[in-house]
Order: C-alpha cells, then structure tokens, then sequence
C-alpha cells in the first residue's frame, strides 16, 4: 500500500497527536502497527484486506459511464460505484480495514463512533465478519433520524450506545467514544470513522480509503485511455474524498474538487455558537480538534461550532488533516454546495441515471450541474454512498420546499411522519 | 503564592472546579469557599466544548458553565474577582490558548494569564511533543506548566515530560477520564514509583472522593491530591431552592476540610512522617 509521508503524522502544519496522555500509549502501539501491517504487509496483512475486500466487499466496484448526465453536460461524465460496496458507502474499506488491523494487534474488543449511521453499520457488519465484539457510540439525535441504520448494526450484534451530550451528533459520539478508549486501550481498538483524529488514524484511514482511486485511476485508462480532467467527491470529515483523490494526487493534469456542505448558509452565528454549514475547508480556521490540528469551524475563543448539513454523514465541525493541507497548497479545490442544490441533485441523480445518491453524494452532483462547463470532458464523481438511508429525511425535506424536480408530495404530506 | 510555596510547607489540596459552573456568582461563592476549607492551589477549568480527557460529572459541569457564558475573556475576569489565598492554576484545552488572541500560538493566552495572577497551567489534550511554544509563553511570563503522568506513561515519553514539566506534576491515578472511584487504584503506587526522583512536587487526581482515599494516597508517598468530580457533583445540586448557593458553598467548604483533613492524616502517617 502507499506511502511515504506516512510515519511523522504530519501534513505541513496540520495532523499530530492532540491527546490525553493515556490514549498516548495506545497511539503509539496503533502506530507501530500501521508501519508494520499497513505499510509493511507484515504477515501478509495487505493481502488479507484485498481478499477480504473483493470476498466480502464486492471490490472492485465498477466505474460506470453516466450515459443521461453526460449528454445534459456534453461531458463524459463517470460513476465510480462505492454505493456497491457490500453496506451501500464507502465506510466498508476503512472499517474492515481497522477491524482486520484489531485482530492483527491481538485486541478483543472494537468500539466506534457514528454520525449517520454509515460508518457504524459499516463496522458492525466488518465485526460481525471477523467474529469481535463492537459496541458503537452515536448521538442521539442522529439516532432519531437514522433508525434503520440503527437497527442494522443490532442485527449484525453490535450494541449501540446513545450519546446525550451537547446537540447528540458526530462531534459528541467522538468525544464519548475517545473517553470509552482511555479506559480500555488496553484490549480495545478505536476504529475511527474517517481521516480524522490523531497520527496514524488519518495517514491510516486513507491508505483503507485510497482503494477508490487505485481502482478508478486504472478504470479510467482502461475506458477512456486516459486520465480524467476533474475528480469530485463529497466531503465531511474527508475520507471518501481522500479515498478518491489519493492516487491521482501526484497526477497534475487532474483537478481534484472536494464539495463540502454548505448548509443553509456559509456565515456564522458566533453568539448562539451555531455555523449553519459544515464548510469547514472553506470557511473554518486553523484549529485543535479531536486529536488533530486542522481547519475548524470554531469561534474566536476557539469553542467548536455546532456544524450543520440536511445530510448527516457531512455534519462535522473539523476535516482530515491531510485534506485541508491539500487546499492549502493548491492542489485540491475546496468548493461547497447548499442544502436546497443537494436535495435537487438527489431527486435529478435518481431520476436521470437510476441511482439513489446518498444526501452527502448529492453535493458532488450538485457541483457537477452548477459547474459542468469548467471541469473539462472527462469527469469521475465518487458516489460515495447509497440514499436509502436518507429517505425519510428526503420526503421531510423535499415536502416543505418547492423543488420542480422532486416528484408529487402531496400523498407524502398527508400521511406525515412514518411513511416509511 | 507560586506553586513552589504551595507545597512548600505541607502536603497540598488541590480542589477542582469549572469557572462560571453554573454561573458567574455561584461559581465565584464556591472557589472561595474550597479556599476556606483548605485549598492550597485551585485548578481552575476553562470550560472548552470538547473535553475528550473529562468524564461525565465534569463534562455536564463544563456544559453548565457555557451554557452559563463563561468565555475566555470572562473566565480571565473571573480569576481577577476571586479572593482566595491559594494559587489558581487555569486547566483547560489546547485549542482555547492557541486561538486567544490576535497573533495565532499560545503567547497571548499565556500573557493575559500571567496579568491576572494566574500561577500555572495544565492541558491535557497538549503532549510533551507539542508543548514547545506554550513552555517557551510560561517561562517568558513566569508561569508553571503541570503535565500529567498517566499509569501508562513510561520511557522517552515520561522523559520528555520531566523536561518540560514544573509546578508539579498530575498522577493520574489510573485509566480513564475524571470521575470519583470507590477504591484506591494500585496503579497509584506504580505511577508514584515512576516520578519518585523528580524534583516537582507530585500530585495525584482521578477519582479521589472521600477524607479516607486523601489520607491513603497520601501515606502512598503523593505530595498532594487533586479533587474534582466530588466537588462538581455538589455543585451540580445547587441553583435551585433546595440548594441556594450558600448551602452549596458549605457544603463544598465543609468536604474541603474531610479531604484536607485526611491528607494531612496520611501525612502523620505515611513515610514523610519519618523524614527529618
């Protein structure tokens, strides 16, 4: 697997270790691991996770040309199909890959935070796989509006504990599941749910991730004969983004976009604490969150924000270090697209190609429309994950707005909630 | 008083509390308190939104207090209202100093500290390996820096520690996050053994409740307790009628004096004792 600049943990001025000093030890032994397995393939611990991956995964998944979207473009527009992946999203790769990683540690024991659900799903069912017990951390309120997910990682004999603190979302299931780890580092691994967090979770995560862009960079010289001009992918905390762009990084020739949510809007409400978006590449500053110097939506005293995103899975106040180092630098486009222009790529993806987006995907479509003129002839946008998960939240959404696209609500507006 | 002082003279309670928890005034009324019970330094919290080093008592403590209003230019006020005797060390995370102020990097925290009397810092979420620029802010205007000395610690880490660290340095008493305990870990004895030969005084926390856990700790060797949970659960009873604050700030003063108490108890008969 890559790479190089794996080991110091640093991504120009971003990354490190920002922990209490009793995580420090399990850092350190998680790190260690990552040279020796990840980087190394020390007993053959690479070839296990490819195996593993096309078995149980159904890796590779297809790159696949969006016929109806490129003649509305007059772009080749191409699907790189991760809502294939055994689960539905992307959050396979990772989280088989940290709980395959677990058993090579010698740990008994899996805990995880999850913010929509994926993430948690994803490693129930990568536990359940390789047979270790996993309790997942979630906040209450993304319990409420993901219940099938819910139930999904009890079927797969996960326990799911509800997080009350603050407003019961991504942020606080981390802080809960990083207080859970200081007290069982001992024989528990934190299987962390994208590039986030302290050295070696980031570097880690999107070496899992960067099978995407391994695959779709030799998909696309094998449709194409060549390299695309633009690569976009959705991003929150960043790892289907860094998954999607790693290997075409060193490709000049590609553009790489990552599309954050911009919420119902971009400016800040620094008195109620609230930034109603989870733009945090495009308007967060220079901060310490959970483990790591990265952008932040943050105050001026340097209190998180509570972030905002109609799509769960995108509502993060912080992004993987290495992603915001890429913006610095120039070589990533941080772009962003709100919830109304989400919403209408969901119902516009569905209708034209087939495909339900999930809401985080939809921003990257979302782009696509807005921006089709400027990104080139040959385009790939990472459908990150699948919409079923996000039905409910669509029929709320799209019933109170008047979007021309979506179908006829009214047969959803008279049953009210539990349509589904 | 500087640290040094503080524990100086005896063993040290070190009481902890979050400023503005739950408010302002209540909050004031409680630190002054734990100083008439015995305090002998004040660890101090600036409440940040994300405490991944705290348990649940003082996370909902630290919601209560920014809930309450307490910012980084209130919390500096607060320290200039407090009347007490003992020295206030400010524990808070590494995000809140790093952005004070105009000039990103900890200087201007660390310097409006030092202008309202504040004695020293600790941040648990800030490694030794990081703690470059904020030691460099403490030795400019006089400020210790405390870290904090897990059961795990060991090796390059712990000697890192010992070259950054002055004041006196936090045992964690064991695994985990902040929160009362019943028993008294062995990975206290452990821990202590670890720091026995350096020179700063050294003060064990984590789940210290009662007089009782004080004197045993204490008789283990420790120059000091850190008491937290316990206090913020009484104040986690007050604001209402039940609990007006006068009640609250007895009852805080009152449980000082068990854990002061039975500190210098372990004192008379522990190992200090002995020593001339």
């Amino acid at each position: 697997m890559s790479t190089k600049e794996s080991r110091d943990g640093k991504f120009g001025e971003y990354g490190g270790q920002y922990v209490p000093e009793a995580l420090m030890p399990a850092i350190e032994e998680l790190t260690e691991a990552y040279e020796r397995f990840v980087l190394e393939n020390e007993d053959g611990f690479v070839d296990e996770f490819r195996r593993r991956m096309r078995e149980f995964g159904g890796r590779p998944t297809p790159l696949q040309h969006a016929d109806q979207l490129s003649e509305r473009y007059d772009t080749d527009v191409y699907l790189k199909r991760e809502d294939l992946l055994h689960g539905g999203a992307h959050k396979l790769n990772n989280a088989l890959g940290q709980v395959l990683l677990a058993k090579y540690m010698g740990k008994e024991r899996i805990i995880a935070e999850t913010g929509a659900g994926q993430h948690g799903t994803a490693t129930a069912m990568a536990a359940a796989h390789l047979d270790m017990p996993c309790e997942i951390y979630m906040g209450e309120t993304d319990i409420a509006r993901q219940r099938p997910n819910v139930f999904r990682m009890r079927l797969n004999g996960s326990e799911v504990n509800p997080v009350t603190t603050g407003r019961g979302t991504l942020k606080e299931a981390i802080s809960e599941t990083m207080r859970d780890w200081a007290k069982t580092v001992e024989n528990t691994h934190y299987v962390i749910g994208s590039v986030v967090g302290p050295h070696p979770f980031p570097a880690m995560v999107r070496d899992f991730q960067a099978l995407i862009s391994e695959e779709a960079r030799r998909q696309t010289r094998e449709k194409e004969g060549r390299l695309p001009d633009a690569v976009l992918a959705c991003a929150g905390g960043g790892s289907n983004t860094m998954g999607a762009f790693h290997n075409f990084v060193p490709d000049e020739s590609v553009d790489l976009y990552a599309v954050e949510a911009g919420g119902s809007s971009l400016s800040v409400d620094e008195e109620a604490g609230v930034a109603p978006n989870s733009a945090s590449l495009s308007t967060g500053e220079e901060g310490v969150l959970h483990g790591a110097r990265t952008r932040v939506l943050q105050d001026g005293d340097g209190q998180i924000m509570e972030s905002h995103s109609v799509s769960a899975g995108l509502d993060y106040a912080g992004v993987g270090p290495e992603l915001a180092h890429l913006v610095d630098t120039g070589r990533v486009d941080a772009v962003n697209v709100d919830d109304d222009g989400a919403l209408e790529a969901f119902h516009r993806l569905s209708q034209l190609e087939g495909v339900i987006p999930a809401l985080e995907t939809a921003h990257a479509f979302e782009y696509l429309e807005e921006h089709h003129d400027d990104l080139g002839e040959f385009v790939v946008v990472n459908v990150s994950g699948r919409g079923d998960k996000d039905l409910e939240t669509v029929i709320e959404e799209t019933a109170e707005r008047d979007l021309s696209i979506a179908p006829e609500m009214d047969l959803f507006r008279e049953i009210g909630g539990g349509a589904l | 008083m500087t640290l040094a002082a503080a524990f100086a003279d005896d063993l040290a309670f070190v009481p902890y509390l979050v400023a503005g928890d739950p408010t302002f005034d209540d909050s004031l009324a409680y630190i002054e308190a734990l100083d008439r019970g015995g305090a002998d330094v004040i660890e101090l919290g600036l409440p940040f939104s994300e405490p991944i080093a705290e348990g649940p008592t003082i996370q909902e403590g630290i919601v209560r207090a920014l809930d309450g209003g307490m910012t980084t230019e209130r919390y500096f006020e607060f320290v200039g209202a407090l009347s007490v005797e003992a020295p206030v060390v400010c524990m808070t995370y590494y995000n809140l100093i790093y952005q004070c102020g105009d000039e990103r990097g900890p200087r201007p925290f660390v310097e409006r500290a030092a202008a309202v009397g504040i004695a020293g810092l600790v941040v648990p979420d800030l490694p030794p390996e990081e703690a470059g620029p904020l030691r460099a802010a403490c030795d400019e205007f006089g400020l210790d820096l405390i870290f904090i000395v897990a059961p795990t610690t060991r090796g390059e880490r712990l000697e890192q520690m010992y070259e950054h660290v002055s004041g006196y340095v936090y045992v964690q008493a064991r695994l985990g996050t902040t929160g009362a305990r019943d028993d008294v870990s062995e990975q206290t004895d452990a821990s202590l053994a670890r720091v026995a030969d350096w020179e700063v005084p050294k003060a064990v926390g984590f789940g210290i409740k009662t007089g009782d856990h004080a004197e045993r700790i204490i008789a283990a060797g420790a120059d000091g307790v850190i008491v937290g949970s316990v206090l913020v659960d009484i104040v986690a009873e007050g604001g209402t009628e039940d609990h007006p604050r006068e009640d609250v700030a007895a009852r805080l003063a009152e449980k000082a004096e068990e854990l002061k108490g039975g500190a210098v108890a372990g004192a008379r008969r522990g190992t200090r004792a002995e020593q001339p």
